[in-house]
């Protein structure tokens, strides 16, 4: 699998899981739908771009900076259309950005450089 | 008359066995190692001012049996280029008729010394160098017949020499036509003559079954396998941590019959590497759970990642609750 690739699918599966928590409240249980199609979109974004990035820089921590970088704006982002949950938005979504930072750069099929 | 004390006496017989190495460029600094066919020497070479370890026969009226193996055994080394094979740069023969070879002085330590403090990862990546300099050697024809740990040595940077090649047995002539030509040819008498139907050569606990049993013609590149497996087993006696497949690995290259062994010193190296990757190894089929835990050890760091941000989750789920 590419890393550009690994990103999406990592991306998609995490954005999707960090939407189905907003289960467990009650007040936005009726928007489920919306939040994880929302997320997963989000956590597609994140990981085209961190997959990106990992195609063309190998450096496990610059990676992994990128990667908390993407995914805490992401989350900044629908924090910031949510007005509110900064913290509870922009942390796990730092930490998503962080999985799949590591992730690409430590998985995922190099390309062969053309002679 | 006087008569000579013991010690005296025993000093004269020292000086007089001692090699003459004067007709050479060759000025012996001290003795390093002494074996029953030779002792080796550390010697200064005078024409391009370096040390080097020079082996000489260790007595001058020898039979011409352990001249040929000497000269053999040095032709055997110059021929197997490899930088896990120590290095032949001379040979030749003293006024007094003793052969001798100089090689590359290695300094360092024998695989056992060299094993006691070191942890079982560098232990295996240190077998992994000894069988890929094995493989070299049976792609060239060539069967050691005498792997132990004490004909191994890690240099001071790390580099693995596998040493002592005296009694090594050519196998596949057809290989190399020079290979062939030089060595196989000029020395089929000396090599028939050392390798006689129910002639035990080796070291006694890592000597393979058909070699133990003096088949000397059944002796083939799986015989230096079953010789790297008990340098393996060696080298995890002591290891806790030594999982079930690096003991399979074990096993299967130590297997009675030679056919259940490796086929090859390379199969056996890629086991090795297999297992300083965590992935599976040929010799061992694992289970659910073992499959799963040696994920798990694998990719530790992505495990705890993946859990830290499930705590997250749930520390928000129960903390943002109305």
């Amino acid at each position: 699998m590419s890393k550009p690739l690994l990103g999406i699918v990592l991306g998609a599966i995490l954005g999707a899981f960090d939407g189905l928590t907003a289960w467990f409240t009650p007040a936005v249980r009726d928007q489920l739908g919306g939040i994880v199609v929302g997320s997963t979109i989000k956590g597609i974004i994140a990981g085209v771009a961190i997959g990106f990035f990992a195609k063309k820089f190998h450096s496990l921590p610059i990676g992994i900076l990128f990667g908390v970088l993407v995914g805490a704006f992401l989350a900044w982002l629908v924090a910031l259309m949510q007005g509110g949950y900064y913290l509870q938005i922009i942390l796990p979504g730092a930490l998503v950005g962080l999985i799949v930072g590591f992730a690409t750069q430590k998985y995922g099929r190099i390309p062969a450089t053309a002679n | 008359m006087r008569w000579l004390s013991d010690d005296k006496l025993n000093r004269l017989r020292a000086v007089v066995n001692d090699p003459d190495f004067s007709s050479t460029k060759y000025t012996i600094v001290k003795e390093l190692a002494r074996g029953g066919m030779g002792t080796v020497y550390l010697a200064e070479d005078r024409e391009l001012d370096r040390r080097v370890a020079v082996k000489v026969l260790n007595t001058p009226d020898v039979n011409d049996d352990l001249k040929n193996r000497m000269a053999r055994e040095a032709q055997i080394i110059a021929r197997l280029e490899h930088p896990g094979i120590v290095p032949v740069h001379d040979a030749g023969t003293l006024p007094d008729g003793r052969v001798f070879y100089a090689m590359k002085l290695v300094v360092g330590s024998r695989l056992d010394e060299y094993a006691a403090g070191a942890s079982l990862r560098d232990r295996l990546r240190k077998f992994q160098a000894v069988c890929d300099a094995v493989a070299f050697a049976h792609a060239h024809g060539v069967i050691h017949r005498d792997l132990k740990p004490q004909n191994i040595m890690i240099g001071s940077f790390g580099e693995v020499l596998v040493l002592d090649w005296g009694v090594a047995k050519i196998v596949q002539p057809q290989i190399d036509a020079d290979f062939r030509r030089s060595i196989c040819e000029n020395l089929r008498q000396s090599a028939a003559e050392q390798t006689m139907e129910g002639t035990v050569i080796g070291t006694r606990h890592y000597m393979s079954p058909e070699q133990a049993r003096g088949e000397i013609d059944q002796l083939d590149e799986r015989s230096d396998i079953y010789a790297l497996g008990a340098v393996l087993y060696f080298l995890l006696t002591d290891q806790a941590k030594a999982g079930k497949a690096a003991k399979a690995v074990c096993s299967k290259a130590m297997a009675d019959a030679k056919e259940n062994r490796y086929s090859s010193a390379s199969e056996l190296s890629a086991d090795i590497g297999r297992l300083l990757d965590a992935e599976p190894v040929s010799a061992y089929r694992e289970n659910v759970f073992e499959k799963a835990s040696r994920w798990v050890s694998k990719n530790r760091f992505l495990v705890l990642l993946v859990l830290a941000y499930l705590l997250m989750r749930i520390f928000f789920i129960f903390t943002t609750r109305p």
